[in-house]
């Protein structure tokens, strides 16, 4: 009797551990689902009683009010979604494509090119990733003002560019290739900018491809500086455009879902089309500290 | 200079000048600040600026709303860790019985909420609260529970965006832990399995033995991110009710850039700064201690 229920547990184990990470899985993606079910909602619905679980007729109204309807009753009104968009690619695009051509050959500076100070800038690096970086934003801010870079792009993608994380992830990918390679290259007369484009770079472009997905994800993201630092409506980035609408049409549900669905979504769907890469990255950087 | 010194330089200079420019020389400053009464008089006219010496923080002392916020930061990192890595570690546990399939899926799924924007997110997560229209209390009115006003109750105004938190970020450590797990000696749990051992026992002796210093590093770490909350409270409740949810960063940005007290401001963002830094220190002292838990 014993022996045949234990034999149905074991039995029965494959299938109970699966539906116990399926289960956990789906109460984790509703909130997500749901965020999308309500966006396309007819305007109003979200907020009958009972909670509606579906939409009774699936819209795209909110997404036509977010981003291309622009006059209400004869009165023009721009919730400034659509902008927003276009200035999170632009520097989310600008953040991640300078912040990989300079911290790259940096990294490799750092594992590979003796020159004289290095230890002892690497050690600060290390040390600097102590400092919160907030502690730095309010001086920042009036350093800033006087390179007149407030309410500006580039004083939204300055700041991004500082990557001392970027650089130790880079080190660290570095250290991997054999001295022999570069040496070998050195004494066939490769100069070094040659040695790091054609030998270097090749063997790092899984790395590369992890940090700028990093970089992308963390520039799109990125909320407290922008909010700081930008101050035309013209300029905001999406998180800063979406708290912004949040505070005044909170209870427009089915509008601010699309709001979130519309700023979720790209980062979303480039992580799950290069998400090997990033959780590998991702415990490159945890393994090391 | 030989060529690869110099090739050295010109890699890493670019980078170095934008880190002292962006942070090395604004962290400086800001210790300078602190000790200033910049204002928003300063801010028009830098003559009006006064060296106050350790004014700022005595004047901190006799904030109510500072020694708020810090207790709030103190409860938000006290419940929200444990929260946070508990889930983490509950997840990564189940995720690594060897019997669970496609987990490859799992992983991507329940790690997707982490890559997401914390104010999108915590603009759905104030629906789900919503005490008339939302999911959350749809689903609890279901089991019979009365309405609860999450985000409008100064009592379960925190416990709830910890709720959102734990939710968004619970993957990133459960990677890890996953990671850890798959180095646990499987020799061992086979000879502790054959000896008799319970599950517990097993966990307790075997397992834990062997992540205890990666569970070690993630909860300090998790002490400084809960240390930075803002936008959370910022999107959901605007640091109310009742104050309840201003953190030590709310107060510091509402200093700053709402009433232009950047003197004031700097103080509590060097306040801030010596807490993750006695965090850090926690950090390498225990793991020198300590080979484990």
């Amino acid at each position: 009797m014993a022996v045949t229920r234990r034999m149905a547990v074991t039995r029965l184990r494959p299938f109970l551990a699966t539906a116990a990470v399926a289960l956990l899985t789906a109460l984790t993606v509703l909130p997500l689902a749901y965020m999308v079910i309500v966006s396309f909602m007819p305007r109003g619905e979200s907020t009958t009683l009972p909670t509606p679980l579906w939409p009774s007729r699936w819209s795209i109204e909110n997404y036509y009010e977010l981003l291309v309807r622009r006059q209400f009753d004869g009165a023009w009104f721009d919730y400034r979604i659509f902008p927003a968009l276009l200035n999170s690619l632009l520097v989310a695009a600008i953040s991640t494509l300078l912040g990989l051509v300079l911290t790259v050959p940096a990294g490799y500076a750092f594992a590979k090119l003796r020159f004289r100070g290095r230890a002892r800038l690497l050690q600060m690096l290390v040390a600097a990733l102590v400092v919160p970086g907030q502690v730095a934003m309010l001086p920042l801010f009036l350093i800033f003002k006087e390179l007149r870079l407030v309410n500006s792009y580039a004083g939204v993608i300055l700041p991004s560019l500082a990557g001392i994380f970027a650089v130790l992830f880079v080190r660290q990918a570095t250290l991997a290739i054999p001295d022999e390679m570069i040496d070998a290259a050195r004494i066939d007369g490769a100069s070094e900018l040659r040695i790091f484009a054609q030998i270097v770079l090749p063997l790092l472009t899984p790395v590369v491809v992890t940090l700028a997905v990093f970089m992308f994800l963390g520039s799109w993201n990125d909320f407290l500086w922008p909010l700081i630092v930008l101050v035309d409506q013209h300029l905001y980035t999406l998180p800063v455009a979406v708290a912004a609408i949040s505070r005044e049409h909170a209870a427009d549900g089915e509008l601010m879902m699309a709001a979130a669905v519309v700023t979720t979504m790209p980062v979303l769907l480039l992580f799950l089309a290069l998400q090997r890469y990033y959780l590998t990255g991702l415990l490159g950087g945890s393994v090391k500290g | 200079m030989t060529r690869q010194e110099r090739a050295g330089w010109l890699f890493a200079a670019p980078v170095l000048a934008i880190i002292a420019l962006v942070f090395v020389l604004p962290t400086a400053l800001a210790l300078c600040l602190s000790v200033t009464d910049y204002s928003i008089y300063a801010l028009a006219d830098w003559s009006n600026l006064r060296f106050v010496g350790l004014g700022n923080f005595t004047d901190l002392l006799s904030t109510p709303l500072f020694w708020r916020a810090l207790a709030n930061t103190l409860i938000f990192a006290a419940l929200g860790v444990p929260m946070a890595i508990g889930t983490s570690l509950f997840v990564a546990l189940l995720l690594n019985d060897a019997t669970v399939r496609w987990k490859p899926l799992w992983r991507v799924l329940l790690f997707a909420p982490y890559v997401t924007s914390i104010v999108a997110t915590a603009v759905v997560w104030r629906f789900l609260f919503n005490q008339r229209f939302g999911l959350i209390n749809r689903a609890l009115g279901a089991i019979g529970v009365a309405p609860v006003d999450w985000l409008g109750n100064p009592h379960l105004s925190i416990p709830a965006i910890l709720i959102f938190v734990t939710w968004k970020v619970f993957g990133y450590n459960m990677i890890v832990f996953t990671a850890a797990l798959a180095a646990v000696p499987q020799d061992l749990m086979e000879a502790a399995r054959l000896d008799g051992a319970s599950r517990w026992a097993r966990f307790r002796h075997v397992t834990l033995p062997a992540i205890g210093p990666t569970l070690l590093l993630a909860t300090v770490m998790s002490v400084a991110g809960f240390l930075q909350i803002f936008a959370e409270p910022y999107v959901m409740t605007m640091g109310g009710p009742a104050q309840s949810t201003t953190t030590l960063l709310y107060f510091m940005f509402d200093e700053g850039f709402k009433w232009w007290n950047l003197g004031q401001a700097s103080a509590v963002a060097f306040v801030l700064f010596v807490m993750t830094l006695a965090v850090t220190v926690v950090q390498t002292r225990l793991g020198r201690r300590r080979e484990w838990l």
